[in-house]
């Protein structure tokens, strides 16, 4: 399925909001002291929108998705801002709370289906606990909605599959079991962080497809977390572009794709591999994301911008509107006409 | 034949050579105590041509091998021969002592695991943290600690002073099981306090492991409680550690009670292979460390059957 095919199809702007963003900044304590990893990063996630959350690795992509769950590291990290949703800040909601809405509401996977089962409980019991720590149900029938929910995922087998151990599956069907425990509760939000980066690229694809189909069908919103935009093109209605721990762009897909409004998504398009070519254009972007130690006073990307001048790095930029739902942190943002992908 | 049964079935046939090797070794360190068994069987003031008797009578002329066959035929039939000195069968004594010392083991391992693990756990949620400090530094101090000193101690303030508990002695568990538990108190947590200071330090580090895995992060992401993802997941993911520490924790204990039973005066294995070894009735100290090292043996065989149960990896190796 083509890019514009998939993002053209996204909820209209009287859809709802589910999820939404704002202002949330994250510290790490460190020897030296707090380092802010994320600032002020805002976006909405509407009722079935899938959101591309793109940019390097260490751009801030993953602690802004434990963010919105208060799964941050305890003690060592720090949020600030809010994350609302259903009426409340989950940012300040007492654990109890979280507790309610984790794996119930929103849920999240992660990159490492090897990793991120427990080896010693078979699948099933993995399953059965998140159903039974969300809804006051017997083990029997835990089960069954277990079995549905691999069944669901396309596990063949899925009555023997519920009986076997994580490191009895393959890569691509522990990420299937993954995506199972995360959904058989039916949440509104799925945070998909970096989901099909460690699978090869046949098995992402499926697993893309699954995302799809899922969210399709139950009208669940993602959150699609990838440093790689071929990925989140595929699947997104909506792009929001990180640049060190700040949002540089948000806009619909499909505007973004073809013109990019900030000069980092640009950047980010013109090294994604091409099906057209089938293969990789060997344009990326020279230099390395600024640490979180020593951030520039102006525009973070500044000192890697082709189109930079002594004004951006002079002080911060902030968002400006580039279209009706559509931002971008650039000072040239009006002026520059970036190089999209062509349709 | 499915992994599982796989391991089982090799754990099992090392079992039996293991065994027939741990007679041998028994068999052979009598043979090396200095001390000849036809002199303390002939008794004081024996002459020379007694002892000389006595060696015949007893079959200690025929060559070791001899001897070890015939030995170790009647072990295999439940016959541990007789005590030198007292002429009871070795294996009815040994049967008669083992529940004092049975009690006090079995009363200091689950201190160690009812102290130890839940130490260890807040330790590791709270790791480097005041708390955490705290109780590793307790640990360090405790596994240094001597537990013949601290069962002196014990006694003393305990037992003699503030009169909680009984300072000595033991009573059987069937006649009068409230008083059997009191008597063990004592001794259990003499040998209890270097098995909470391990359990607590070996929790702690493999727990802190376990809790920055991936799967922990997972099991919060699903709207788990705190104590489940510890008390079940985390404990079950420890559990092959808590499995080793354990196994090692009896196998000392069982060397330490020996010190232990002859503080407080148990009539224990331990006092019993004491009072064998100083009166040099070898029959009596072949018997009581065979039965110790076939426990030993056993025990860790149960272990290993234990790791497959509890973490479905282990089979695969
Ligand atoms: N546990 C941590 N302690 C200190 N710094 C961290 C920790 N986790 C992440 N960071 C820092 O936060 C920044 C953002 O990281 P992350 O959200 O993982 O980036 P991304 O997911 O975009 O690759 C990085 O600079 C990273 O070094
Ligand atoms: S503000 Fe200036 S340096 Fe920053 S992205 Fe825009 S053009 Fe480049
Ligand atoms: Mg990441």
């Amino acid at each position: 399925m083509s890019m514009s095919e998939q993002g053209a199809s996204g909820p209209g702007a009287t859809v709802e909001t589910l999820l939404s963003v704002r202002g949330l900044s994250v510290f790490f304590k460190t020897r030296a002291g707090e380092t802010q990893v994320a600032s002020d990063v805002s976006f909405d996630l509407r009722r079935g929108e899938r959101v591309g959350l793109v940019g390097e690795s260490g751009c801030g992509k993953t602690v802004t998705g434990l963010s919105i769950l208060g799964l941050l590291p305890r003690g060592a990290a720090r949020a600030a801002g809010e994350v609302r949703f259903g009426g409340h800040d989950l940012l300040a909601a007492p654990e109890r709370h979280l507790n309610r809405v984790r794996g119930r509401a929103i849920s999240m996977i992660f990159q490492e289906p090897m990793s991120a089962l427990d080896p010693v409980f078979t699948i099933g019991r993995q399953l059965s606990e998140t159903i039974r720590s969300h809804f006051d149900v017997s083990t029997r029938e835990a089960q069954e909605r277990g079995i549905a929910a691999l069944d669901a995922v396309g596990i063949p087998l899925p009555r023997q599959r519920y009986f076997e151990y994580p490191h009895q599956l393959s890569g691509g069907m522990r990420q299937r079991a993954m995506i199972a425990i995360a959904t058989v509760c039916h949440p509104d939000v799925l945070i998909a962080d970096e989901a099909t980066t460690a699978l090869d690229v046949t098995i992402q694809a499926q697993i893309i497809d699954l995302l799809i189909r899922l969210s399709d069908e139950n009208g669940m919103a993602i959150l699609f977390i990838s440093h790689d935009l071929g990925v989140i093109a595929e699947a997104c209605h909506r792009l929001v572009t990180m640049y060190a721990g700040q949002v540089v762009e948000d806009a619909p897909l499909d505007d973004a794709l073809v013109r990019p409004r900030h000069p980092y998504t640009a950047g980010l398009l013109a090294s994604m591999p091409t099906r057209q070519k089938g293969a990789r254009r060997l344009t990326s972007i020279p230099g390395r994301v600024p640490s979180p130690a020593d951030m520039p006073d102006g525009c973070r990307f500044a000192m890697r911008c082709t189109h930079a001048q002594p004004d951006c790095r002079r002080a911060a930029v902030a968002l400006v509107t580039t279209g009706p739902a559509a931002l971008a942190r650039c000072r040239r943002a009006h002026e520059l006409t970036l190089a999209g992908v062509a349709a | 034949m499915s992994g599982n049964a796989r391991f089982l079935w090799r754990r099992l046939s090392q079992f039996l050579p293991v065994i027939l090797l741990a007679t041998i070794v028994v068999f052979g360190l009598v043979q090396l105590i200095p001390g000849d068994p036809a002199v303390t069987l002939a008794g004081e003031f024996a002459t020379k041509e007694r002892i000389e008797e006595v060696r015949r009578l007893y079959g200690l002329d025929r060559p070791l091998m001899v001897q070890y066959g015939a030995w170790l035929w009647d072990a295999l039939r439940g016959d541990l021969s007789q005590s030198l000195l007292s002429s009871k069968p070795v294996a009815d004594l040994i049967i008669d002592r083992f529940p004092a010392t049975l009690i006090v083991v079995v009363g200091a391992v689950l201190l160690s695991l009812a102290v130890g693990i839940p130490l260890g756990m807040a330790a590791a949620t709270r790791a480097r943290s005041r708390f955490d400090a705290a109780v590793m530094a307790f640990s360090s101090f405790g596994v240094a600690l001597p537990s013949f000193w601290l069962a002196m101690v014990l006694v003393y303030w305990v037992a003699l002073s503030w009169q909680l508990l009984p300072a000595t002695g033991s009573v059987p568990f069937s006649s009068a099981p409230g008083d059997a538990i009191a008597h063990a108190i004592l001794p259990a947590i003499a040998l209890a306090a270097a098995g909470i200071a391990e359990v607590s330090r070996q929790v702690r580090s493999a727990l802190i492991e376990v809790l920055a895995s991936d799967y922990i992060r997972t099991l919060r992401a699903k709207g788990l409680r705190r104590w489940r993802i510890l008390w079940q997941h985390g404990l079950k993911n420890i559990g092959v550690t808590l499995l080793t520490v354990v196994g090692l924790l009896i196998n000392r204990l069982l060397g330490a009670t020996v010190v232990i039973e002859a503080v407080f005066a148990i009539p224990g294995i331990g006092s019993l292979l004491v009072h064998a070894a100083i009166n040099k009735d070898f029959a009596v100290v072949q018997g009581v460390v065979l039965v110790m090292v076939l426990i030993v043996i056993c025990l860790n065989l149960i272990v290993d059957f234990l790791y497959a149960a509890i973490d479905p990896r282990v089979a695969r190796g």
